[in-house]
């Protein structure tokens, strides 16, 4: 059976590496100091880009489009998206989607994807700043799409859905989806393929307005000659969103109160090398949860 | 992430050469291809934006996914099923990323796929692949043979071929028999004008049989076989190209070899392989083996380098670590003499590595343009000027940087004392990688052989009177006042031979005085970088007083010597 070329968004977030995190990585008042951290395109996003193309891959003729929220440098997500294969991206910026949490967010999202339409949305299952694993969920719902979460291979597209494995914590579970669907995917799927050569060359000046307008480098020749250059950036009256559903009075989630943990270790243990000992080990961790 | 370009400053450096503004400008050609091609750069700085961000991709997959895999590579090896060779799983993966990334066919033009790069970011590819891993850098190098027939071969076998390179496809040079090695005027494998050639579908059958070839069942091979009947030497021979899809080659053993394991070398037997000629007859070794060797021997240099910072930083890494007496080894005086002279070492190799580069940049360039307007009167000068200097460059960097990488490989080795013997270090593979370098591409001794032509000939001398016409700062003068001096060494010494008047009697002092000319060359390439980047003052001062030295011993050893010496080498 025929599989017709689907459209395809990507969700996609900035988010500070918190990865590799020095000491000036938190302000005294205890919040991210993002200014420190370099801005990175969210891990199990990339995951989800590659799973996108691999979409795009079995049914030719599909376009891979991202679509990231944030402030105008996150069009860099844009950018890299553009260089591993997608095929364009929209920017969601605007000064009304400041503060918002995941509620707030994901009602932008849905609504810029109500604007453009699409068959498929893949984003990562989470985003390393918030953890949360809320937003891709909450698109859904509020686009009556059905979900799929954890996903870890596609493993079959038709022309009525797809067939995917999702990742569970004793094992998988294989499941059947039709179209339109929302797919979060899990850090255990397949890494995003590398920057393409001639992509990175060919689309290293692609900028939003609002970027080339502060831009210091005068590109206006390489704007003309090549209009893919542009990408779109969209705002709330281009989504034709809710002022009042966006940013902090968009927002129930109220931060209480943040507390710095400490780990210190006030006992040690030695464990010997004999098998029953460290099986012992094994077992107290994975009792006391520490892994597992 | 690891990024091998990115962690190491001294590769943007030697990219922003002055001299590339001249490489980009004929590599590019007036930037004619910004209209028609989207990914072609709009002027220099464009271009040059482009070398660094796609260095940049190779250097995260280097540190990525290549050398992560190295040891399972090195360990797994590619194996033979049913006369054809299967890679690692690792290699497989290297390769696999690599071709998505558009990274095979760098240099080739972009009509046929290629990135349409200078050679100078494409050498500096090679290096950061090598210190990933030494063996796939092979596999992934190959693609030079795509330069080959760019250069060489028709319109429409550069059309059936070429654009296969971008999508990922692998190459082989196929030259040594089992007879014919260093002596490749002796191959035997046939695919003769009068007896093999079909002139209906203009193709040569070979066959025969060719050994120690690297990555053999590649699926674009370049060929040297006889076409001539009757002939012995060079002369008879011509260069083939041979597809894989034609499934005329069967291979018969992969060998079980000390180092590079991840590199297939394999023995082929061509049974009615069928073939396209390229080029011209007869020219196949005189001619196209000679330029695709020079590129090899280019890639061995790149590949060498890359080996010594590979090493050279394991061994940084293990004497931070390492405590011993109460200390990280790192603060001993003997460990850490030795950690210097490692890195002076690779940044001596690698100043020469790009500077050949260049030479060989400028040259080939000039060629390309010709084929499109004639060349002005100065820049045919140029070109030949350029052509001298890589014609001597070329083999003493192949000379020196695999020396220099066996040195460096051994000493970090050394520097891990036992741990560094047992195969729980990267360093054990790393120092059986570089042992091949002085070997393949020829030997170091045959390097000598070409490079000598620079000595006799005053080829080196010119370009070091050249070098102390350059301008120094106030404070580094010493330096180069101790450059002058071992320059007039150099040349007294030289002389004293060459007066002799015995062929045997320079070339048994051939490698000294090649190494003599090469101390200084490097000595004048680091104090320059120096006075560009004071990061190299350290190097340039290390490098230059040491070089004084072992000239020093050189030379003495060299005029205490006399013909009848010779005697007593040749009857122990």
């Amino acid at each position: 059976m025929l599989v017709k070329p689907l459209k395809i968004i990507v969700l996609a977030k900035q988010v500070p590496d918190t990865r590799n995190v020095g000491k000036d990585a938190m302000k005294a008042d205890g919040t991210v100091n993002r200014a420190a951290l370099e801005a990175i395109f969210n891990p199990e996003d990339l995951n989800a880009l590659e799973q996108a193309l691999r979409i795009k891959d079995s049914v030719p003729g599909s376009n891979v489009m991202l679509l990231t929220m944030g402030p105008g440098r996150a069009a860099e997500v844009v950018r890299e998206g553009l260089y591993r294969g997608a095929d364009g991206g929209v920017l969601l910026t605007d000064r009304k989607f400041a503060g918002s949490d995941t509620l707030a967010t994901s009602y932008a999202l849905s609504k810029a994807i109500s604007k453009l339409g699409c068959d498929v949305i893949v984003a990562g299952r989470q985003a390393i700043d918030g953890d949360t694993a809320q937003v891709g969920p909450q698109v859904a719902e509020k686009l009556g799409y059905p979900q799929v979460t954890y996903v870890e291979e596609i493993e079959k597209i038709n022309a009525d859905g797809m067939e995917i494995r999702r990742r569970l914590d004793n094992g998988f579970e294989r499941v059947m989806t039709p179209f339109p669907v929302l797919l979060t995917v899990h850090s255990s799927a397949p890494g995003c393929r590398p920057r393409i050569a001639k992509n990175v060359m060919k689309y290293k000046y692609a900028r939003t307005l609002t970027e080339l307008q502060v831009a210091a480098e005068d590109y206006t020749r390489m704007f003309n000659d090549r209009p893919y250059l542009k990408i779109q950036e969209m705002g709330v009256d281009d989504i034709g969103a809710d002022t009042e559903a966006l940013g902090l009075s968009g927002s129930p989630t109220k931060v209480k109160k943040i507390e710095n943990v400490v780990f210190k270790a006030k006992e040690a243990k030695v464990i010997g090398v004999e098998d029953k000992e460290i099986e012992e080990l094994i077992v107290e961790l994975i009792e006391n949860h520490t892994i597992g | 992430m690891e990024n091998f370009y990115r962690d190491n400053r001294d590769l943007k450096f030697h990219l922003d050469h002055p001299l590339m503004k001249k490489i980009v400008a004929l590599k590019e050609n007036n930037y004619e291809e910004y209209s028609t091609c989207d990914y072609a750069p709009l002027d220099f700085e464009d271009a040059m934006d482009n070398y660094d961000k796609i260095l940049e991709i190779v250097g995260e997959i280097s540190g990525e996914v290549i050398e992560p895999n190295a040891e399972s590579v090195d360990q797994e090896g590619p194996k033979l099923e049913n006369n054809e060779v299967k890679y690692a799983r690792g290699t497989q993966e290297n390769h696999e990323v690599l071709a998505k990334a558009g990274l095979i066919g760098m240099s080739l033009p972009r009509k046929y796929g290629g990135l349409n790069f200078p050679l100078v970011p494409y050498v500096m590819a090679a290096e950061i692949v090598s210190r990933a891993d030494a063996g796939f850098s092979n596999i992934w190098g190959l693609q030079d043979c795509a330069e080959t027939l760019h250069e060489f071969a028709s319109e429409e076998i550069k059309k059936e071929f070429l654009p296969r390179f971008n999508k990922g496809a692998t190459a082989a040079m196929v030259l040594t028999e089992p007879d014919a090695g260093s002596d490749l005027q002796a191959v035997q494998l046939k695919g003769d004008i009068s007896a093999d050639y079909d002139a209906e579908k203009d193709v040569y059958y070979l066959n025969g049989v060719k050994r120690f070839i690297t990555n053999g069942d590649a699926d674009i091979s370049l060929v040297l076989a006889r076409s001539e009947a009757g002939t012995s030497d060079g002369r008879g021979l011509s260069l083939f190209v041979y597809d894989r899809k034609d499934a005329a080659v069967k291979i018969r053993r992969i060998e079980n070899k000390l180092g590079i394991k991840g590199s297939p070398t394999c023995e082929m037997v061509f049974t009615q392989a069928p073939a396209k000629l390229v080029g011209d007859r007869k020219l196949g070794l005189i001619k196209y083996v000679m330029a695709l060797m020079n590129s090899a021997r280019l890639g061995v240099g790149a590949q060498s380098v890359g080996i010594a910072e590979a090493a050279y930083r394991e061994a940084l890494k293990y004497a931070n670590e390492r405590v011993q007496f109460g200390k990280a080894i790192i603060h001993f005086p003997a460990v850490y003499e030795m950690l210097t002279s490692m890195k002076v070492r690779t940044q001596a190799i690698r100043t020469l590595l790009y500077e050949t580069a260049r030479y060989v940049d400028v040259y080939k360039n000039y060629g390309f343009v010709s084929e499109k307007r004639p060349l002005e009167k100065e820049e045919k000068q140029e070109a030949k000027r350029y052509q001298r200097l890589a014609d001597i460059f070329t083999p003493l960097l192949k000379l020196v940087a695999s020396e220099y990488c066996n040195q460096i490989a051994y000493d970090s080795l050394q520097i891990h004392g036992g741990a560094g013997f047992m195969k729980d270090f990267p360093i054990e593979r790393i120092y059986r990688d570089a042992r091949i370098t002085t070997i393949y591409e020829g030997t170091s001794q045959l390097q000598v052989v070409a490079a000598i032509r620079g000595v006799t000939a005053g080829g080196f001398l010119n370009r070091i009177k050249e070098f102390e016409g350059e301008r120094v700062t106030p404070e580094r003068e010493y330096l180069k006042k101790i450059l002058v001096g071992m320059t007039t060494q150099y040349e007294q010494v030289t002389a004293w031979v060459l007066e002799k008047n015995d062929n045997e009697f320079t070339d048994f002092h051939a490698r000294r005085l090649v190494e003599m000319a090469g101390n200084i060359i490097m000595g004048y390439l680091l104090l320059r970088d120096s006075v560009n980047n004071e990061e190299f003052e350290k190097a340039a001062e290390i490098f230059i007083k040491r070089g004084k030295s072992e000239n020093t011993q050189k030379a003495d050893y060299i005029t205490n010597s006399e013909t009848k010496d010779l005697g007593v080498f040749r009857y122990v």
